[in-house]
């Protein structure tokens, strides 16, 4: 028995360090333009998996495809009854969660990899929140947290797709991830993972830029670098309306 | 067709937006209020966050109230002077409600607050628009009744008298200041002109002439909102021209068939109407704040108002 397996050690592992693997991969797009009439977007993620040597052939080989929107701190609020109504009682600051978070695996996470390399690589969604810690005097800040991803999943902010990865011929891969309309501006980093009995492999990382465009960027722009003038220009076109309608209406009538 | 609106950063259809501003217009011409208290509350329905709701609302409120206005200037029945004593106070109390409003967004009370204001004084004026609308649809079956207007003597014993020509008054601007400043809070923090509270408070509390309320209050409320809408955009950056070019597309629109279909319908049948749906937009906000929410966290950004 114990030669067996020191058999299978000495084959196993020569071809395990000489075949190295990895990832070469592409995006349908990798610039995403938010306008006017913006209503999400369909993101293609594939690539291929090259190899110098034939694939080992004790371990099967599975994709994970993250694609994260940028992170901001977040205030989660729980309600409470005060006098009879519901009122925000307590909040706890998360330091840090993505505006977006998505998954797409070969098959389910925790079949595909290690707790140990989803700390190192914060790879699933609640080690991609960072949360340093609650005011003292809450002390349930773990389920400020899951109601942060539980409300951020029904707005389809986050998902976790379970084979939704299609892998074929342990080389080519491809998924499809949607993108929805409320899209934060920003660099969304795409990650793509091998792994092989649970441990990553190989990791391939691209970036796609999300902006707005045209009009929604000037508009956006102008809010935040000269509120004076956006305020401004808010009033006159609300004057101008006014007076239009009533001039307007006035031309009708005669 | 979806639209993306920059600043509340939602995607909102653009048809419902436009309804939304077309069905307020359709209020304002049958029956005279600005209509800022019903589109906010809207807004939020349709998951536009409170703090742009209401900061576009009052840029709404703008253009209908100009809109009115034009026409109430040709038949000179604005008091200007009142008007600006209004204004004044007006912009004061708005400056207040501003402050509040950040305060309050910074604690993370502001819906609730925003709520509680929506509940209370819709709550208010549809009830007294209710009774107000029975007693007159039975008086107009009855004999005619004498009206009874309260005297108010304590108004004519305030110091600073003011004379008001085209109201024919000669009181204490102090009752007119403190109106003027209560409405300019709750114009800052509801996103309201102000004028279903405005013009009851000028009619029984100023003892102002009918036929000049109605001007006057749109003449001050251009203001007040035109500033309010100015600080929010100032301070909180949350004023949606996109979203209110919408609103105010379809409320002009909506305004002139309101306005057409008031001459075909009845007064009183159109005011228990109206004070339905108030109670009705009432009753939601405050069924929202009594039965147990389906989830009890909420999220909001750090450091935006």
């Amino acid at each position: 028995m114990r030669a067996l397996v020191l058999a299978l050690a000495l084959v196993a592992v020569p071809t395990w360090l000489g075949a190295e693997e990895k990832v070469v991969s592409g995006l349908s797009e990798d610039r995403i333009e938010i306008t006017a009439n913006f209503n999400g977007s369909d993101l293609l993620i594939y690539g291929a998996v090259s190899r110098d040597a034939p694939p080992p052939k004790d371990s099967s080989l599975d994709v994970i495809i993250t694609v994260q929107g940028p992170s901001f701190p977040v205030n989660v609020r729980r309600k409470s009854r005060v006098l009879g109504i519901w009122v925000n009682t307590d909040t706890v600051t998360v330091d840090s969660a993505p505006s977006f978070y998505a998954i797409a695996t070969t098959r389910p996470f925790d079949q595909i990899i290690s707790n140990t390399d989803d700390i190192r690589y914060s790879v699933s969604i609640p080690r991609a929140i960072r949360s340093v810690g609650a005011p003292r005097t809450i002390m349930d800040s773990q389920n400020f947290t899951e109601a942060l991803i539980r409300i951020r999943q029904k707005q389809g902010f986050y998902g976790l797709q379970d084979a939704s990865v299609r892998l074929a011929q342990d080389t080519l891969f491809r998924t499809d991830i949607r993108l929805p309309a409320n899209l934060v501006e920003g660099v969304y980093k795409t990650r793509i993972f091998l792994t092989r009995n649970k441990q990553v492999v190989a990791l391939d990382e691209r970036s796609i830029y999300v902006r707005k465009v045209g009009l929604e960027r000037w508009l956006f722009r102008l809010s935040r670098t000269q509120p004076a003038i956006y305020g401004a220009l808010a009033l006159a076109i609300a004057a101008f309306a006014g007076w239009a309608a009533s001039a307007g209406f006035r031309a009708l009538k005669r | 067709m979806q639209i993306y609106l920059p600043i509340a950063e939602v995607s909102v259809n653009a048809f419902l937006l436009f309804g939304l501003g077309g069905i307020v217009g359709i209020l304002s011409g049958l029956f005279g209020v600005g209509g800022g208290f019903i589109i906010t509350p809207l807004l939020f329905f349709v998951g536009v966050p409170p703090t742009v709701a209401v900061a576009t609302g009052a840029n709404q409120v703008v253009a209908s109230s100009i809109s009115g206005v034009l026409a109430h200037l040709k038949r000179k029945t604005v008091d200007i002077r009142m008007g600006v004593v209004l204004m004044c106070a007006g912009i004061a109390g708005s400056t207040a409600g501003i402050w509040l409003f950040n305060l309050l967004s910074r604690s993370g009370q502001i819906d609730l607050f925003v709520q509680l204001s929506y509940v209370l004084f819709l709550g208010v004026v549809g009830a007294m628009m209710l009774q107000e609308s029975i007693r007159s649809l039975r008086r107009a079956k009855r004999a005619v009744a004498p009206i009874k207007r309260s005297q108010h003597m304590w108004v004519h014993r305030l110091p600073l008298k003011m004379k008001f020509r085209t109201s024919g008054l000669y009181i204490s601007i102090i009752p007119p200041v403190l109106v003027g400043f209560g409405v300019g809070i709750l114009a800052a923090v509801m996103g309201v002109g102000g004028g279903f509270i405005m013009v009851p408070a000028m009619i029984y509390l100023l003892n102002m002439p009918t036929k000049v309320v109605i001007g006057t209050s749109l003449f001050q409320i251009i203001f007040v909102t035109g500033f309010t809408t100015f600080m929010h955009a100032l301070t909180n950056q949350s004023v949606d021209i996109l979203l209110a070019v919408l609103l105010i597309l379809g409320g002009v629109i909506g305004a002139q068939i309101g306005a057409a279909l008031a001459l075909r319908l009845k007064a009183e049948q159109l005011r228990i109407l109206l004070a339905l749906l108030v109670l009705l937009v009432c009753g939601k906000l405050a069924l929202d704040l009594l039965l147990t929410p389906g989830e009890l966290y909420s999220l909001a950004p750090v450091g935006r108002g």
